[in-house]
């Protein structure tokens, strides 16, 4: 199956996107980033990285789990429950500019929900979206404002994003049904 | 997980270990400024109580309330069960409503087995008679693991009134489950006979039960179930079996103090203990709210059906 993003375009990537950020928040001062779990987390923190060395500053960095927040959460076929894994924003989003970072941009209900959970911790005087794949098929209107790689798929494929700090390497990977 | 929360026994220990993970999960949405998530909107919770409970109801219904269930308290000194409707016939008008989910506490052993057989709606047992508490022992675990990070292997002293303790059995099925050394002590009138039986230590020196304790968890004397005299007098139990800063002593030096609650001070434990800087006692009323909500996810969260 093929892989349309290796590590070194991964890296280069992040690296671009760290910049445009730079360049569109004039004052870095009050970005923070929220890395949506699982992927998104290590995603963050590699541009909170990237924007350091941009302009030596450090951008508060937190995780964000919206398992609560899933709209398909009652519509599940007979199964577990998505295991809950912890909220951790450990800085006020009051007046910030938030940059909420996921690995994939699908149908944008993932997006909606983390949009839900990060109002309840305060009133954020913008949120950004970062996600390193848009891979198409919105169903909400939304739509991201940083992107590694513009994918076109189909429904029927899956988009895979390889993070060396969870899954030993780092690439993206389309795979068909 | 089954359909209902009845007991201890009726749980795996991975079932165990994805409850208190969910615990830690949602420890956090009480620290939020908006303390609410949108998880069980939609849902139906009646707490249904036939004993009179402070912590444990108050407990579930915040817990209900952060999911955003819609949560009702029926509480008996107030409900037709005055009028003489037994327990099955309010359990089949409740669910007539549709109801999600029954909290139930109740003073007959086995009330929510009966209940879980005739209800549609999940069962969750707050208290059943002498037998079990299952939430509490969950919170008691939640808790020893937050401060010792494990369970295994540690020395947990049980000391008080073991006879009519539901928290007593829960926790003895739960923590020897986990691994860990469970001594249990108090007077040999209170001594449950054959609990050797669940893989416990006993003794009715509380000094021998609590040397190198790495817990220890006091219980309640509840007077209203004891029909007879089981020791002299209130303060010759406090002398021999009471939780006192001397017996604390001979536990571990990080050593932590449990109650379930509510306490009876200079019976079971001496004041200065129960405020004293080994307490967790309040600690384990915070935790109550949190395994509770992951209590509710994983019965009600999901899709329906079984």
């Amino acid at each position: 199956m093929p892989v349309v993003m290796d590590a070194d375009r991964m890296g280069r990537s992040l690296a671009r996107i760290a910049h445009e950020i730079v360049e569109r928040n004039r004052g870095v001062e009050e970005l923070a980033l929220v890395g949506i779990r699982t992927r998104g987390v290590p995603l963050a923190r590699r541009l909170a990285r990237a924007v350091k060395d941009i302009n030596d500053h450090d951008v508060p960095t937190g995780a964000l789990d919206i398992t609560l927040y899933r709209d398909d959460l009652m519509r599940h076929a007979v199964g577990p429950q998505p295991l809950i894994r912890r909220t951790e924003i450990p800085f006020s989003i009051d007046d910030k500019r938030i940059l909420l970072v996921d690995d994939v941009l699908y149908t944008g209900r993932t997006i909606r929900a983390a949009l839900d959970a990060l109002i309840d911790f305060g009133r954020p005087k913008a949120i950004q979206l970062v996600v390193l794949v848009d891979r198409g098929h919105r169903e909400l209107p939304i739509k991201a404002d940083y992107v590694g790689k513009n994918v076109p798929t189909s429904r029927l494929q899956s988009v895979q994003v390889r993070l060396a700090e969870i899954d030993g390497r780092d690439e993206v990977e389309i795979q068909d049904a | 997980m089954k359909k209902d929360l009845l007991g201890i026994a009726d749980l795996t220990r991975e079932d165990i270990y994805l409850i208190l993970d969910t615990a830690e999960a949602m420890r956090e949405i009480g620290l939020r400024p908006i303390k609410k998530v949108p998880t069980l909107r939609g849902k139906t919770v009646v707490n249904l109580f036939y004993e009179p409970s402070t912590r444990t109801r108050t407990s579930f219904e915040i817990a209900e309330k952060r999911l955003s269930a819609d949560t009702l308290n029926i509480a008996v000194a107030a409900s037709s069960v005055l009028k003489g409707e037994t327990l099955v016939d309010t359990a089949l008008n409740i669910e007539a409503m549709a109801p999600d989910v029954i909290v139930l506490r109740h003073a007959s052993s086995g009330a929510c087995h009966l209940l879980s057989r005739i209800c549609r709606s999940r069962v969750i047992n707050a208290g059943d008679g002498m037998h079990e508490h299952p939430t509490q022992a969950l919170l008691d675990a939640f808790t020893i693991r937050e401060h010792k990070k494990r369970i295994e292997h540690l020395k947990v002293a049980i000391v008080g009134d073991l006879l009519h303790s539901r928290v007593l059995r829960s926790n003895v099925l739960l923590l020897t489950g986990l691994g860990a050394d469970v001594w249990v002590s108090g007077p040999a009138t209170l001594m449950p006979a054959g609990i050797e039986r669940f893989g416990v230590r006993t003794s009715t020196s509380v000094d021998e039960a609590v040397a190198d304790a790495d817990v220890i968890m006091m219980l309640r004397i509840q007077q209203e179930r004891m029909h007879g005299v089981f020791f002299p007098s209130l303060r010759e139990y406090f002398n021999t079996f009471g939780m006192t800063a001397a017996r604390i002593a001979r536990a571990k030096p990080d050593v932590i103090i449990m109650h379930p609650g509510p306490m009876n001070r200079g019976v079971e434990i001496a004041s200065d203990v129960a405020d004293g800087p080994f307490s967790v006692i309040l600690e384990q009323v915070a935790n109550g709210v949190a395994v509770r909500m992951a209590v509710l996810y994983l019965l009600a969260g999901g899709a329906e059906g079984d």
